[in-house]
């Protein structure tokens, strides 16, 4: 099954953006939970610390008072503090230990403790009529006991207004942390839109279509760009492909069928034996023309492909363009042409060996062919500072401007050039040579103003 | 020659077949790696011709590297519809001595053929070609012709030396080609015709009898009956 491409926002669960925004809410949770706790330990836990202290100062200093004046001291001081209590926080409660007879203090009666508490507990109790929160502290004496503690009312309140606002902070962290989410997710997917609307039109078969770029330079503007240059990629791949298959179907079969027709044409009507047998050989010539149009398309698409790369090695193009002249004045010769070259005694280049006297011999071959007797054909190598450049030169007829453009073309074929025996895949290979070695091809007149202006090729090759 | 043809493409192999018993050889067909390769190692063959793709999980690199790490020597010719170089540079690392790409006429696989099934022996290496009046001289690299000298250029003494180490072989413009220029590409015209006329011109001037001569549909061969 194909996977479905489905355009819509993917589901909140899935979001990659609700995720990671997710992730960092829960860190800003934390981060807010624990600030909550750092603030609660030093507020309430605070006061909390000070109550018991102040507690068992006080705890410590009635044992003492009596210790030294006995229970009657500790009623009496006991009785001083309620006095002077102005905040009447204080509880105090000294009763005898055997029938809980009431000595002093400001409680009517010993609160009910649960049995498992120890010496500290918080119980509530009724102290001047209300009942209030307090915190307690036990003391045994010998005969008696003390309750000595404080009114923590206050601290309750306090405490409460304290959760209050953990919990609406709370609320508000989580409210922030969804709404961060859902911003973050609704960015993310803006950003990624051109993303999903390049892919989804290019798997609709619009191959033009390219990301567009935010101009920010930022992540997604590189990921944008990788892809781009991807797609830019496939294109030149595809537009190869389709470059053959337009070959095939337009300049492979119109061979064909002619050979065809002029095979059935003899089958039927050819006079005698000889005729039959030249229209035969004929045929066969017809389909080594096949052979060898397809053997060219082949070794373009290749080189187009850079499946060639692989073959590459340190050459002396000095050499390579020394055997081309040698094979290709013989050439021009038989035709009443001068051959003229110029090569600097060594040029070192990587390259595919072959494919490189290939596109020599296709410019030669051009300029051969377009040259008049008496003409002149030259062939110049030298260095410049790109690399290499390779000069073919003729005294044709030119190429008109508007025509250059196209000569790359493959089965381009200039106006002029119709009467002339050849393929219009020439050049193109040897754009293709140029292109794989990260070259250029340039044409221009060879004399400028001249007329007819003659056909400059240039080929240059960047080396190291 | 006794042969081995290793092809599984019927018409291609009755073709090829037919051609080479005319041609005076005789040939044994496989139609697959794995029978092709049984019938090489057990018989004598003085030539192996396969197709490069082949059924029978045994392919025609495949069967060559099996027949060299055996020690067996017969030349091999490649035939392949794959024409990319390095299809070929792996055919001949693989073990193969020629590679031919389909569609081939057959005047150019016999003489390839010939060429490897009649390969100067190394033993004795010559220091003389000769064919009727003419002698080429490998190790003052000279050209004489009935005592006269013919100055000839670097590239015609090696078109020369081809011609003469294969005399009486027909030799085709593609194995020139590949032989005495070693560049594997497509000439676009008939340079190499040109070239053999001059070489031809120079020989033969001032002699009656000719010693190069076109073989219709297939190339060139030196010898010296007409």
């Amino acid at each position: 099954m194909a996977p479905s491409l489905s355009l819509g926002p993917p589901r909140l669960l899935k979001s990659a953006g609700f995720r990671f925004a997710l992730l960092f809410a829960a860190m800003f949770a934390s981060a807010a939970i624990a600030l909550v706790a750092v603030l609660w330990w030093a507020t309430a836990g605070a006061l909390d610390r000070q109550t018991d202290a102040a507690v068992r100062a006080d705890a410590i200093a009635l044992a003492e008072r009596w210790r030294e004046a006995g229970a009657t001291g500790l009623a009496e001081a006991i009785e001083e503090r309620l006095a002077v209590d102005v905040e009447n926080e204080a509880i105090y409660l000294l009763t005898e230990a055997e029938g809980g007879r009431r000595l002093a203090g400001n409680l009517d009666r010993w609160p009910a403790v649960p049995a498992e508490e120890g010496a500290w507990f918080r119980t509530r109790v009724l102290h001047d009529g209300f009942a209030a929160e307090a915190r307690l502290h036990r003391l045994e004496l010998p005969g008696l006991r003390l309750l000595v503690g404080r009114d923590e009312s206050e601290r309750e309140q306090l405490r409460r207004l304290l959760t209050e606002g953990v919990f609406w902070a709370s609320g508000a962290v989580v409210l922030f942390a969804l709404m961060g989410a859902w911003l973050l997710r609704h960015a993310l997917q803006a950003r990624m839109r051109p993303v999903f609307a390049t892919t989804a039109a290019i798997a609709g078969g619009n191959l033009g279509s390219r990301v567009a770029l935010s101009g920010r330079g930022d992540e997604f503007d590189r990921l944008a760009q990788t892809l781009n240059t991807m797609l830019e990629r496939i294109g030149t791949l595809m537009e190869g492909v389709r470059g053959v298959s337009d070959a095939i179907a337009h300049d492979l079969r119109t061979p064909i069928a002619r050979a065809r027709a002029k095979l059935e044409d003899a089958l039927s009507e050819a006079p005698d034996e000889p005729a039959l047998r030249a229209t035969v050989e004929q045929g066969i010539a017809d389909l080594d023309a096949i052979s060898r149009i397809f053997q060219a398309l082949l070794r373009i698409a290749e080189a187009e492909a850079g499946a060639r790369r692989a073959a590459f090695a340190p050459l002396d193009l000095s050499l390579v363009l020394a055997d081309a002249a040698e094979i290709y004045e013989v050439a021009a010769e038989a035709r009443g042409q001068h051959f003229a070259t110029d090569l600097p005694p060594q040029l070192e280049l990587v390259g595919d060996r072959d494919l490189l006297l290939q596109a020599v011999v296709n410019l030669l071959d051009n300029a051969i062919k377009f040259t008049p007797p008496g003409g002149t054909v030259q062939l110049s190598a030298r260095r410049v500072a790109k690399g290499i450049e390779i000069l073919v030169a003729d005294d044709g007829p030119g190429l008109a401007p508007d025509d250059r453009s196209h000569a790359g073309e493959r089965f381009f074929r200039a106006d002029k050039a119709r009467a002339t025996p050849g393929s219009g895949l020439g050049l193109s290979l040897v754009q293709a040579v140029a292109h794989l070695h990260a070259g250029e091809l340039r044409l221009e007149d060879a004399v400028a103003g001249r007329t007819p202006p003659g056909l400059r090729v240039v080929l240059l090759l960047p080396s190291p | 020659m006794r042969m081995l043809l290793v092809e599984d493409d019927a018409e291609v192999a009755r073709f090829v077949k037919k051609g080479l018993q005319e041609a005076g050889h005789t040939v044994e067909h496989a139609t697959n790696g794995r029978d092709g390769l049984f019938l090489a190692a057990s018989e004598q063959f003085d030539m192996l011709v396969l197709d490069r793709m082949l059924p029978g999980g045994v392919d025609g690199v495949r069967l060559v590297e099996t027949l060299r790490s055996q020690g067996n020597r017969t030349p091999v010719l490649f035939l392949s519809a794959l024409s990319a170089v390095d299809e070929r540079v792996k055919g001949l690392k693989a073990g193969g001595d020629d590679y031919l790409t389909k569609p081939f006429a057959f005047a150019e696989l016999l003489a390839r053929v010939e060429a490897l099934g009649r390969r100067p022996s190394v033993d004795a290496p010559a220091t003389k070609l000769r064919v009727a009046d003419l002698e080429l001289d490998l190790l003052s690299r000279t050209v004489t012709r009935n005592a006269k000298r013919i100055d000839v250029q670097p590239r015609e003494f090696r078109l020369l030396e081809h011609l003469m180490r294969h005399a009486g072989q027909v030799v085709t413009r593609t194995m020139l080609l590949e032989k005495v220029w070693d560049y594997h590409f497509d000439p676009q015209t008939n340079v190499i015709d040109v070239h053999v006329s001059r070489l031809r011109q120079k020989l033969d001037k001032g002699f009656d009898k000719p010693l190069i001569h076109t073989v219709r549909n297939a190339g060139y061969m030196i010898r010296a009956e007409p």
